[in-house]
């Protein structure tokens, strides 16, 4: 304690964490709290570090598509889209489209499951239950459809032990570079469609009261303002970038999938507050629903994977793939030597560059806002651990 | 693998900062640019301020054992104005001795968390960061992970983990 | 003079119920079991929903989660355990009073999972005694209440009378 101010008692260094019920995953920060106001917080990460990154580079991608699932488990497609996509740039491939089409789907549904999870708990950290019920509520909806997805690959009889067997609630095993590894089973497109005509009605029910309450206005209105020079300064992308006003979306910037065929908007805040942040995302949810029935409408025929053999592909060169994950940007770097597994597979997580960005919305903020600030950046710490 | 000599990115930039720039290529879709590892941080703050790349999308590591020196510290930016995107490649050697990578915190705050990881998994320095330490790992943990001679089950880490007998202290035993 | 002796076992068997009082204290512990919710990755994003309406964990007991390892009786380590985390696992295992119980919920806690590397503890039973372990990658909420209704096996096992 050699701080003059720690030592007269006028700052004093708080533990927050590693495990705390307002954070997804395990984060420490080391706060310096002055009264009730944070001076500054030192987040500590790594609590989840598994060596994906030293995996990828001893498999082939098919086994590494299984890790990427779990890097971005609120939304696996993401990761899934960025690496196929990576290899696919790597070898040149087309992406058939029904398959486009299909991953998109798969993507904005997987946007949807991923927003609701982030407004579950993030309306539960600010003392909100009844979203939190709702909205766990309308993902298991999207996580059945996901599963669902999976049905006549595992040609169970019974419909609902087909997915079970994967554990597919979470993961989304489908995407393989070149496409998908198989084409939808029947019935699921009404499903899909019957989810998507009556999705924003009950949005709008349980996000609808939330956005016109006093409590959780006087709760986000002006809490952890960013600028927007500053959050690209510090690498935040996605909806907490877009909520400062700048519109940066790469679905927009560089379309990948069907997104340059479909028509939708890209929600942009004014303040760079917890409010906005909020909105933002909410909106972003009901542009996803838009997006899956365009797509669900326009779904071309024809095949879903471009070549079978690509599974065992030797990848020589290197890229770098980023997608429009519902953080913000995913993206992999990959290297490869002329042998099927990647020479070195680097996963960009938003998350890494979110939780760098903490401590710059804490400071002067009270610690009694600090769970909404976690809440707001909508960080996952198994991605920024990888 | 073209070569970028046509690229009026990098005919400008060759102009602007002749040698620090060893080559330029078109690799993966990007232009790459190879630079000399002392002038990192200037070609950084030229980039930023003069051609637009305001985003540091992501800094990271790679290891060639077989190469002199032996690792690649690799730069992706973007810059959203022209929606462009660069890679730079900067060769890093191991040791004490090899002399370290200037640190472009002072260019983009956004560089702070991955130079210390490419510290953490590599064990490459950055010269002038403010605070180089282990970020993924524990202070203690024994070699860089991400080396290609690092063993993927680690070797004897002076791992913290406490061991326990089991079969201890479950309750209600009837 | 006295009234002879009245055999009361009929009676007594038909309405008396003799019983300990660690029965009791254990009858009531599963009915009403603590549990500390240590989500650290993937399976605690599938465990969360075991408290939804849909899969209604409040019907087996398992509602009053706890943030505080001092005032809960049941560890449930859901995630990856690392290296790094084991130690903190381990203190908060001895933080927490006894009788204590743990799950490990999900393929890496039982034994790592698909991740053999130097950063992760290949299963969290190197670091507390575990109780049941719940399978799956991740598991659905239905295979954590039938890890619950396991433990609650083992906290009491099935009355065999007086």
């Amino acid at each position: 304690m050699s701080d003059p101010l720690l030592q007269r008692g006028e700052e004093i260094e708080l533990g927050f964490g590693p495990r705390h019920p307002a954070i997804r995953g395990v984060l420490r920060l080391s706060l310096r709290v002055d009264g009730d106001r944070i001076v500054d917080c030192r987040p500590v990460i790594g609590h989840v570090h598994r060596g994906v990154e030293k995996l990828f580079e001893l498999q082939p991608h098919a086994d590494n598509l299984s890790h990427t699932d779990r890097l971005d488990f609120g939304s696996a497609a993401a990761a899934n889209l960025a690496y196929a996509g990576a290899v696919e740039k790597l070898l040149g491939i087309v992406v058939p489209p029904r398959a486009r089409y299909l991953r998109t789907i798969l993507a904005e549904l997987q946007r949807i499951a991923s927003h609701l999870l982030w407004l579950g708990t993030h309306a539960a950290d600010l003392g909100a239950m009844p979203p939190f019920f709702a909205a766990f509520g309308e993902r298991d909806g999207v996580l059945e459809l996901c599963e669902r997805y999976l049905e006549d690959y595992f040609e169970s009889d019974n419909e609902s032990e087909a997915g079970q067997e994967a554990g597919a609630r979470l993961r989304l095993d489908g995407i393989r570079p070149g496409g998908l590894s198989h084409d939808l089973p029947a019935g699921w497109a009404e499903r899909c469609r019957e989810f998507v005509e009556s999705f924003p009605a009950r949005l709008n029910g349980f996000a609808g009261p939330l956005t016109e309450n006093r409590l959780w206005k006087k709760r986000t209105v002006g809490l952890g303002v960013l600028s927007p020079e500053v959050a690209v300064d510090l690498g935040v992308t996605g909806p907490a970038l877009r909520a400062s006003g700048f519109a940066w979306d790469l679905r927009k910037a560089l379309p990948y999938e069907a997104y340059g065929e479909v028509d939708f908007d890209v929600p942009v805040g004014r303040n760079g507050d917890t409010y906005d942040r909020y909105l933002v995302r909410v909106e972003e949810m009901r542009q996803a629903n838009r997006i899956v029935a365009q797509c669900l409408d326009r779904l071309p025929d024809g095949p879903v994977l471009a070549e079978p053999s690509v599974l065992e592909a030797k990848v020589e060169g290197e890229t770098y793939h980023g997608i429009e994950g519902p953080r913000g940007e995913i993206g992999f770097y990959l290297v490869g030597d002329g042998t099927a597994n990647p020479y070195r597979c680097h996963f960009r997580a938003p998350s890494f560059a979110h939780l760098q960005a903490l401590p710059e919305l804490c400071r002067g903020e009270l610690v009694g806002d600090l769970v909404a600030l976690i809440g707001t950046l909508d960080v996952a710490l198994e991605e920024a651990d990888r | 693998m073209e070569g970028a000599a046509e690229d009026p990115l990098a005919m400008a930039l060759r102009e602007e900062l002749g040698e620090a720039i060893e080559s330029a290529r078109i690799l993966g879709g990007d232009l790459t640019l190879q630079i000399r590892r002392e002038t990192i941080a200037e070609v950084c703050a030229a980039l930023k301020s003069k051609h637009g790349f305001t985003y540091l999308v992501d800094l990271c590591g790679v290891d060639f054992p077989g190469r002199e020196p032996r690792f690649e510290v690799v730069y992706h930016l973007c810059s959203p104005a022209a929606n462009r995107r660069v890679r730079l490649k900067v060769a890093a050697g191991e040791g004490e001795a090899a002399a370290a990578v200037p640190s472009v915190t002072g260019v983009w705050r956004a560089a702070n968390w991955p130079e210390r990881e490419v510290w953490d998994l590599y064990g490459v320095r950055f010269d002038g960061h403010p605070d180089l330490t282990r970020i993924l790992l524990w202070e203690g943990f024994n070699g860089h992970p991400l080396r290609k001679d690092f063993p993927v089950e680690g070797i004897d880490t002076g791992a913290a983990a406490a061991t326990v007998k089991v079969g201890g202290s479950g309750g209600g035993e009837a | 003079m006295g009234s002879a002796p009245v055999d009361v076992t009929a009676p007594a068997e038909a309405n008396v119920l003799t019983t300990t009082y660690d029965r009791i204290f254990d009858w009531a512990r599963r009915l009403g079991v603590r549990p500390f919710l240590l989500g650290l990755s993937c399976c605690a994003v599938g465990m969360t929903p075991a408290l939804d309406p849909r899969h209604n964990l409040a019907r087996f007991g398992g509602r009053a989660f706890r943030a505080a390892p001092g005032r809960s009786d049941l560890l449930i380590v859901a995630g990856t355990v690392s290296e790094k985390m084991a130690p903190l696992i381990r203190r908060l295992w001895d933080e927490m009073p006894d009788p204590k119980w743990a799950i490990a919920l999900g393929s890496c806690a039982a034994c790592g999972g698909p991740y053999r590397t130097y950063a992760v503890t290949p299963g969290v039973d190197r670091v507390i005694p575990i109780d049941v372990y719940v399978p799956g990658c991740p598991p659905r909420p239905e295979a954590l209440l039938a890890g619950l209704l396991e433990l609650e096996k083992k906290i009491v096992p099935p009355w065999v009378g007086a």
